[in-house]
């Protein structure tokens, strides 16, 4: 890090790696890594919504979307999920402007809600079990369907851990702007997850029961 | 960006050449509550009987918009480097396709 003083203000240069600062592209590689593992992790999740699109309808007895699914309840999910994105996008702009504090409490707040999520899921699951449902031996859409949002939610969870992570670091060694690189890292990947839900939503919640509501 | 907010302080790293000036709070606020309309588009539009035959395309238009919305602003792809847009929608269109071959094969023409 060199630091040159004029008359009046010290300019500060950041030769970090993260700076783009001998990389090859001009660009910090872990940001280079995190979108090149979104687009493999759009692959993933392609994959698991294909496997939904192409099997729900494909019936043998059980329950069907539209005698189980919850739109109302669904919808405040995929509302909470939402603004977690938009206090995880806070939080990285508090860093950027240096306000530590700020960064915390917009962390916290996104961990939080997608704790709420998660508390949601579950409660989605248990109830979706107890009606009959289950990943194995009942039909194609349970098994599709719980392995689709089964994978979507140990993302939402890694992601809270994460978050939680970047929280006790900033306690504990503190987080300068100088850093806010790992929190803008953390957020591409908590936005991820809230785009597939997105998809999720749209294509198996509000797309999928009323396909199986249509008369044949 | 931290040198557009400390000019005088901070010379602008390679990364931050780069890329663009990110959006406001303000911004951010904005595009959630566009964000919140959309969804409650979504679900209100589900429970139109008489939206049913064009609902797919409908949801489909929303969804994308919603999409578009969150990678654009808040993963700030509209400002960064390119290939950062290049790797993510390569994965995507990969990803895109696959669910519409299968969906035109199983389910779609002649499943």
């Amino acid at each position: 890090m060199a630091v040159h003083a004029t008359e009046t203000h010290a300019v500060h240069v950041d030769t970090s790696p993260d700076s783009g600062y001998g990389t090859t592209l001009g660009l910090s590689h872990r940001k280079l890594l995190m979108w090149a593992f979104l687009g493999s992790d759009c692959m993933f999740f392609g994959t698991l919504i294909s496997n939904f699109v192409v099997y729900y309808t494909r019936q043998q007895g059980g329950p069907n979307p539209a005698e189980i699914l919850n739109i109302p309840y669904t919808s405040v999910s995929a509302f909470v999920l939402l603004m977690s994105s938009l206090t995880m996008v806070l939080a990285l702009a508090a860093i950027q402007r240096g306000d530590e504090i700020g960064m915390r409490i917009w962390l916290i707040a996104t961990a939080s809600l997608g704790t709420v999520f998660l508390g949601g899921q579950y409660y989605e699951f248990t109830t979706f079990y107890s009606e009959g449902m289950k990943l194995t031996g009942v039909n194609l859409f349970s098994s599709a369907f719980f392995t689709l949002t089964g994978f979507h939610g140990a993302h939402v969870t890694i992601g809270v851990i994460w978050l939680l992570s970047l929280v006790v670091t900033s306690f504990v060694k503190g987080i300068g702007r100088e850093h806010s690189l790992n929190v803008e890292i953390a957020g591409l990947y908590w936005h991820f997850v809230d785009i597939v839900w997105i998809i999720i939503f749209g294509a198996v919640y509000l797309m999928g029961t009323a396909l199986a509501e249509a008369p044949k | 960006m931290i040198y557009e907010e400390n000019p005088i302080h901070q010379i602008p790293t390679p990364t931050q050449m780069h890329e663009g000036s990110h959006p406001s709070a303000q911004k951010y606020i904005v595009i959630a509550v566009i964000l919140t309309i959309l969804t409650a588009v979504e679900v209100a539009v589900y429970y139109v009987e008489s939206l049913r035959p064009i609902l797919i395309p409908l949801l489909g238009i929303l969804g994308l918009s919603k999409f578009v919305l969150v990678v654009g602003y808040y993963m700030h792809l509209k400002f960064d480097p390119k290939l950062f847009t290049w790797l993510f929608v390569g994965g995507l269109v990969t990803a895109t396709a696959a669910l519409t071959g299968l969906w035109a094969l199983f389910n779609g023409w002649g499943g």
